[in-house]
């Protein structure tokens, strides 16, 4: 079992124990996001309400928290409509497409074990393993992989209803998925320079003892993340893809009944991944104080979850707060804030850890790396201005021609 | 069951191939060309080539062939062609008589390399074994480095990593490729960008002599 690799309850091979634990594993995570997902959606609809002075969701159960279940058993038996003009067989695939991506994230995730005191092992009747679905040697480069995966549900779901604005919506969002996931990937391998290692295991066990990537990388690969992660997910204020003033309902404008419903859970299920992710790389995962002895593997999922917490509310609280980006601005942001300054920042903590190594004095480093980058980033900020002007003057020109023109066929 | 893994992986390649060349529809190939990419990138696992893989499922799958179809979609290409006008003559037959020449070469000489007709000690990289220096099982740099800085400390149950094993290739004996790899990339990048910049003023051909306007014209 190469392929599901560092589990050190694979390594005495792979027998009825290992494969009991795995299907265990398997079932707990889909169990536990499918609950995460449901309650998720409460959260967000309440803390929305909250925040905008109103009550929110509160007849289905206690506070409304069954809300989800009843939208969910409603969309379920509603009518199952196929636009007549759509391409019949990839508008079946695209809502599974979105789906499946979601989850597999959720496999290398490490949700607890005690990185404190120990190596963030659990041992389970005997058997010694990571309180993770897989730790494959890719770990997160899996991400980063599922997340350009999702971009295809997205796409053919738009593409596929054969319809304008599902299309419009589509386009929209393969090329803003595109773009953050360069930020996305040049922020993530900040903490792959820290830590030394794919696997998210060893991302979080090296973080433990409260050196969290937070910190040691400095706040800016977080911030890129935080930024490039929302933009990934399409959650506001980056969600042009399904902007409903100006495309309906963006790529699922056509999509009903249960269908729609797997997109919703797909999106929020995304939500959750990711903000995981997020603790993960940056915030040491299930890394915490052990309060009670003896029960030291719950106090990491005890943990994991409280932070996991923070950023599910901060989504929201973006999600209440901040108004939609236009469409020029955000691609401004992508390609000309958050690339350059995550490229920049990777190279500076590259420099630092060179210097580091060589045992080059720390503060010549820092002056002469901080001075390279600042250069560039005068060039660069040069060359956009440039490049703004001479499209401006272009446009200035063409319209003074075409008076011209008009005026001499006149 | 590696050949169990290989088997299925092996049918979603060539179905996926079949898929893009027979499918009519742009978009129909586009997929089956992501499936084809998928099953190598689990090809890849199976050699234990984990970041080859995943690399594959980035880039090819993740971007190359997503700007496939983000440009099938803007350009609205995605009508089916029609196969019966031949642009240029004889092109069909000849396609045929190349491609069928390539795969009998291909085939022969995979039989005559992997029994050992070309001098037996090569791999397939054409870099004789005996060079490939011996890799720690741990650190996975390569045993006459280690204590020079090179090697990385390593604990637990780790087993050796290929990540490693490729990331020192591509920085000690490969690295003049690499970056050459880059440097191209970049040119190309750059020169996508003066193409597209040159066809935006490519609109003012109409109007090409911008100082004066063309004296007829006035007449």
């Amino acid at each position: 079992m190469n392929v599901l690799a560092l589990d050190p309850a694979y390594i005495g091979g792979f027998g009825l124990d290992e494969a009991l634990i795995l299907i265990v594993k398997v079932v707990a995570a889909f169990a536990m996001l499918m609950v995460a997902v449901m309650l998720m959606i409460w959260f967000e609809r309440k803390l929305i309400g909250d925040m905008q002075n109103r009550i929110g969701p509160a007849l289905a159960g206690p506070w409304g928290i069954l809300q989800t279940m009843a939208d969910g058993i409603k969309l379920f038996f509603k009518e199952d409509l196929v636009p007549a003009r759509s391409d019949r067989f990839v508008f079946k695939l695209a809502p599974y497409l979105s789906l499946v991506p979601a989850f597999l994230v959720f496999t290398v995730v490490p949700v607890g074990g005690n990185f404190t005191t120990g190596d963030g092992t659990v041992s389970w009747w005997g058997n010694t393993t990571y309180l993770q679905v897989a730790d494959p040697h890719i770990g997160i480069l899996l991400v980063l992989a599922m997340s350009s995966m999702a971009v295809y549900g997205v796409m053919l779901a738009g593409w596929s209803s054969g319809s304008k604005y599902p299309l419009l919506g589509s386009v929209r969002a393969s090329a803003q998925m595109v773009s953050y996931e360069a930020a996305l990937g040049l922020s993530l391998a900040a903490v792959l320079l820290q830590s030394g290692s794919l696997s998210t295991h060893d991302i979080v066990a090296d973080q433990s003892g409260y050196d969290w990537n937070l910190w040691v990388t400095g706040i800016v690969p977080f911030v890129v993340f935080l930024i490039a992660v929302t933009a990934e997910l399409n959650r506001p204020p980056f969600d042009m893809v399904e902007a409903e003033q100006e495309l309906v309902g963006g790529f699922h404008t056509e999509y009903s009944s249960i269908r729609f419903a797997l997109f919703f859970l797909a999106e929020f299920m995304n939500v959750i991944t990711m903000s995981a992710i997020i603790v993960t790389l940056f915030l040491g995962g299930p890394d915490g104080p052990i309060l009670v002895e003896g029960v030291d593997w719950l106090w990491g999922i005890i943990w994991f979850f409280l932070k996991l917490m923070v950023f599910l509310f901060v989504f929201v609280w973006l999600r209440a707060t901040l108004p939609r980006l236009r469409y020029d601005q955000l691609m401004d942001m992508g390609w000309k804030v958050l690339i350059p300054l995550s490229l920049g920042w990777l190279l500076f903590l590259g420099a630092l850890s060179i210097g580091r190594d060589r045992g080059w004095s720390e503060a010549v480093v820092i002056v002469v790396s901080v001075a390279a980058l600042a250069t560039g980033g005068l060039v660069l900020r040069t060359a956009v201005r440039a490049g703004r002007a001479q499209r401006q003057a272009d446009e200035a020109g063409e319209t003074a021609d075409r008076a011209t023109q008009g005026g001499g066929r006149r | 069951m590696e050949i169990a893994v290989f088997a299925v992986c092996a049918a979603i390649v060539i179905g996926g191939a079949l898929g893009v060349i027979v499918t009519r529809h742009p978009v129909h190939a586009a997929l089956s060309l992501v499936a084809t990419l998928f099953g190598i990138a689990v090809l890849f696992l199976t050699l234990d080539a984990q970041f080859l893989a995943a690399v594959q499922v980035i880039v090819y799958a993740g971007a190359i062939v997503v700007l496939f179809l983000f440009v099938i979609m803007l350009l609205g290409v995605d009508r089916v062609e029609n196969l019966r006008t031949e642009p240029l003559g004889g092109q069909r037959p000849l396609a045929a008589g190349i491609g069928v020449a390539v795969l009998v070469l291909a085939l022969l000489f995979t039989i005559a390399a992997s029994s050992g007709g070309f001098g037996g000690d090569t791999v397939a990289t054409g870099r004789p074994a005996a060079v490939a220096p011996e890799f720690d099982s741990c650190t996975a740099v390569p045993k006459a480095l280690e204590g020079s800085g090179a090697a990385v400390a390593c604990d637990g149950p780790e087993p050796i990593s290929n990540i490693r094993q490729v990331a020192w290739w591509v920085f000690t004996d490969y690295v003049w490729a690499f970056q050459l790899t880059g440097l191209l990339l970049t040119v190309a990048v750059v020169g996508a960008v003066v193409l597209a910049r040159q066809r935006g003023g490519a609109d003012d051909e109409t109007g090409e002599p911008v100082p004066d306007p063309a004296p007829e014209a006035v007449g």
